[in-house]
């Protein structure tokens, strides 16, 4: 994610993979309300591993709140695996769907803004278009902007989704103890 | 005469092959796998077969309480007392919503207990059935963790897992929901004694080596360390490792609210306790200090008073089982996590040459004489004060009765002129401040300490609270001896309200039955005391009744706890006892800067 989105507060992204069980969004949630964290963004999804869900979770915090986020996550019974990424090589992905006020006589020019930022349509009505499209923050931002003159009639966006880069870090590995978070905490 | 008590034996040998039971049933046995011996609660509708099957279990006594805040700060008493999991057991709805306040004071203090509710059939919920209650919902923030089941099968293994989340790591409360159908229904059971897996939580730490290297530097190159002994000292029996660490160091000692008893009061090294009414010279100290070496503590605002000024000169080593403590109100140097016990012994043997002669010295000169001027200074004419009432307790007691107290006044009195030796000895609700836990958890340490002299220091006002446990005491013959220091007034409120809102005592009066013939109506004794020249004989009498006995200490009205640092204020910024007392009509504080 562009740090630039988001000038201040400054947030951090974390990944957690939990028990695949009712209520435990719920205690994610309520340990964010509780302590007074504010949610940026989170997304909750299965992953390839039978009764393990992930989570990606963008949250306004400094680097010490951050810390002591992750301890929170970490101590709960149904948290396998918590891992702040912020500071770590990753891809962070929205998804938006923007539904915009196009005639016939716009649609080019609304295809070749989307052809530069690489959404796509994915619904043409004879007064609106459903534009796709897939990204950071910042691009995202970018085709809104350039699609707003045009009337935005209505626009959804996912949470952010994020893996780190490289070889390691799997769900498989989520079930394994995880390393030592004490590390983490004198590091700050 | 009181019942016999049941004592505290070995575990009941576990079944082998599985049997088919109820779920009610299995409840029973799985708590008696655990080693319980005694739950407190209440029945109700959704809890009904739990409690028809209770009659197949005589080796489990019930102790029938008269409201679930009572049944859950009993099982609190008696996990403080014993450092064994406590047990209470409500019906749903209302019977769970009871044992709240005494689950959210289990977990602000790291109680280990587990809490068994009732609930509708498992096809009702979500309908608001009669009494149903979301008490997983509602308990989410205050339990370690809590489990809604639904199905006979899941009953045994359940529990276990309740059991060992509750009383592992840092400990805590965790609340097992459990409907009416799955209690009903039958299924196989077998206790499977090994331990329990649950990828998600591992709460076993350790600190690196190079960790205790850089500690071992840190208290080595010190001038003005002092150690903070808190409750984690307690739950994690380090007693006997803090002993030796401070033996071979002479690092002086101070103490938490939760933690006195950790460290003997009595020790030349012992300090006391630390905070918004801890004596000036250890507040002073803590201010001076250039190391402070935490142990099992969280940092509390009533520990701290204003972080900005707070300990300004000392680096911190912060020794501490959760991570999500460290740094979450002062900033550390040095995080040590793991059990406190475990790095006492690693440290210990490295700490030589450790010179505190000069720093110990700078101490005793600001202590002075002001640990005896505060008792003597209350004029001894008659008049009966708080402070001479706790202070003849512990004479009386040879300083080893159990005591529970509420919250307020009498409280901080008590932490400072009841001198705790031994671990577990002092039983109060810190971190929650919860009025009326004394009773209940004076009559669930009972269970713990059958041998011991247990005294219930109590407020007028908190003691009203749970008061209705007295006709429980009475049932289930449940020894006490219970001290109400009566001033007529909610005192710490109204201390407050004397210090900081123009001394308008708004609801602060408050007119109490008369507790001699409360206690009476009880069937059980009551004692007053008007005059400190009453007190020895109160406390003997008590201690030799056979039942619960209620003393009523009618105490100084508009005493304060001296000294005070105001809530947020600077920590050696304190309110200092009016000198002299005698002339206290025109009480003038001396609010300033202690130096």
């Amino acid at each position: 994610m562009s740090p630039s989105f988001f000038p201040s507060p400054p947030t951090h992204t974390f990944i957690a993979y939990v028990e695949d069980q009712p209520g435990v969004l719920n205690r994610v949630t309520s340990l964010f309300r509780r302590r007074g964290y504010n949610i940026v963004s989170l997304n909750v999804g299965r992953t390839n591993q039978d009764g393990v869900s992930r989570m990606t979770m963008v949250v306004e915090a400094d680097d010490d709140k951050a810390v002591r986020i992750q301890a929170n996550l970490y101590k709960m019974v149904n948290v396998l695996s918590v891992e702040d990424i912020t500071n770590k090589a990753n891809v962070s992905r929205d998804l938006v769907l923007i539904k915009v006020k196009s005639g016939p006589e716009k649609r080019s020019e609304i295809l070749q803004l989307c052809e530069v930022f690489r959404a796509r349509f994915i619904d043409v009505h004879p007064e609106t278009l459903i534009v796709e499209v897939t990204g950071t923050q910042d691009k995202i931002d970018g085709l809104v902007a350039m699609l707003a003159p045009f009337g935005i009639l209505e626009m959804v966006q996912t949470g952010t989704v994020a893996m780190t880069r490289g070889a390691r870090g799997d769900a498989a590995e989520a079930v394994q103890p995880a390393p030592n978070l004490k590390s983490v905490a004198v590091a700050s | 005469m009181a019942a016999p008590l049941h004592s505290i034996t070995e575990p009941q040998p576990t079944q082998t092959g599985p049997k088919t039971l109820t779920g009610s049933q299995v409840i029973w046995e799985a708590l008696a796998n655990e080693g319980v011996k005694t739950v407190f609660g209440y029945p109700g509708g959704a809890i009904m077969p739990a409690y028809d099957a209770l009659t197949d279990y005589p080796n489990v006594r019930h102790i029938l309480v008269r409201h679930e805040q009572g049944a859950s700060h009993m099982a609190d008493g008696f996990a403080r007392a014993s450092g064994k999991v406590g047990v209470c057991i409500a019906t749903s709805g209302p019977g769970a919503t009871n044992l709240v306040t005494g689950i959210a004071n289990a977990m602000m203090d790291s109680i280990p207990m587990v809490a068994i509710t009732g609930q509708v059939g498992s096809h009702l919920i979500g309908s608001d059935a009669f009494q149903e209650v979301d008490i997983t919902g509602i308990t989410l923030p205050i339990t370690k963790h809590n489990f809604l089941v639904t199905k006979a099968a899941d009953i045994g293994p359940t529990i276990r897992k309740a059991f060992y989340i509750a009383a592992s790591g840092r400990p805590g409360p965790v609340l097992v929901d459990i409907t009416k159908d799955a209690q009903q229904a039958s299924t196989e059971y077998r206790y499977d004694a090994s331990p329990v897996r649950m990828p998600g939580y591992r709460p076993e730490r350790q600190p690196m080596p190079a960790e205790i290297e850089r500690a071992v530097e840190m208290i080595k190159s010190a001038k003005r360390p002092i150690i903070f002994s808190g409750h984690g000292i307690i739950k994690a029996n380090a007693t006997a490792a803090l002993l030796e660490f401070v033996h071979k160091t002479g690092i002086p000692v101070a103490q938490t609210l939760l933690g006195l008893g950790g460290f003997p009061a009595t020790h030349e090294r012992s300090l006391g306790m630390m905070g918004m009414h801890g004596e000036a010279w250890v507040n002073k100290a803590i201010q001076e200090a250039d190391l402070i070496i935490a142990l099992g503590m969280r940092f509390d605002d009533r520990v701290t008073g204003n972080l900005k000024t707070y300990a300004p000169n000392a680096k911190k080593i912060h020794v501490e089982l959760d991570p999500a403590e460290i740094n979450k109100n002062v900033k550390v140097d040095l995080p040590l996590l793991g059990d406190v016990r475990e790095i006492l012994r690693l440290l210990t043997p490295h700490v030589d040459g450790v010179n505190v002669t000069e720093w110990t010295q700078q101490i005793e000169h600001s202590k002075g004489d002001s640990a005896v001027r505060e008792i003597t200074n209350l004029p001894d004419n008659g008049r009966l004060f708080a402070a001479h009432v706790i202070h003849d307790l512990w004479r009386y007691t040879d300083g080893k009765a159990l005591v529970v107290t509420d919250v307020g006044q009498h409280q901080m009195w008590e932490a400072q002129y009841y001198k705790h030796d031994h671990p577990r000895k002092l039983l109060t609700s810190g971190g929650a401040g919860t009025m009326g836990f004394a009773l209940p958890a004076a009559m669930g340490a009972r269970f713990a300490c059958p041998d011991d002299q247990i005294w219930v220091i109590a407020g007028d006002g908190g003691f009203q609270m749970t008061a209705c446990e007295l006709a429980t005491c009475a049932q289930e013959g449940i020894k006490v001896n219970i001290a109400i220091i009566n001033n007529g007034y909610l005192g710490m409120v109204r201390q407050w309200q004397q210090f900081f809102y123009g001394g308008r005592y708004v609801a602060t009066p408050i007119k109490s039955p008369d507790f001699v013939k409360l206690a009476e109506a009880h069937g059980l004794k009551g004692l007053r005391v008007t005059q400190r020249d009453q007190v020895k004989a109160a406390v003997e009498a008590a201690q030799a009744s056979p039942d619960t006995c209620i003393v009523d200490f009618r105490v100084e009205q508009e005493d304060s706890v001296y000294p005070m640092v105001p809530a947020g204020a600077d920590l050696d910024n304190m309110i200092r006892r009016p000198k002299p007392v005698a002339e206290a009509h025109n009480p003038i504080f001396e609010i300033g800067k202690d130096k």
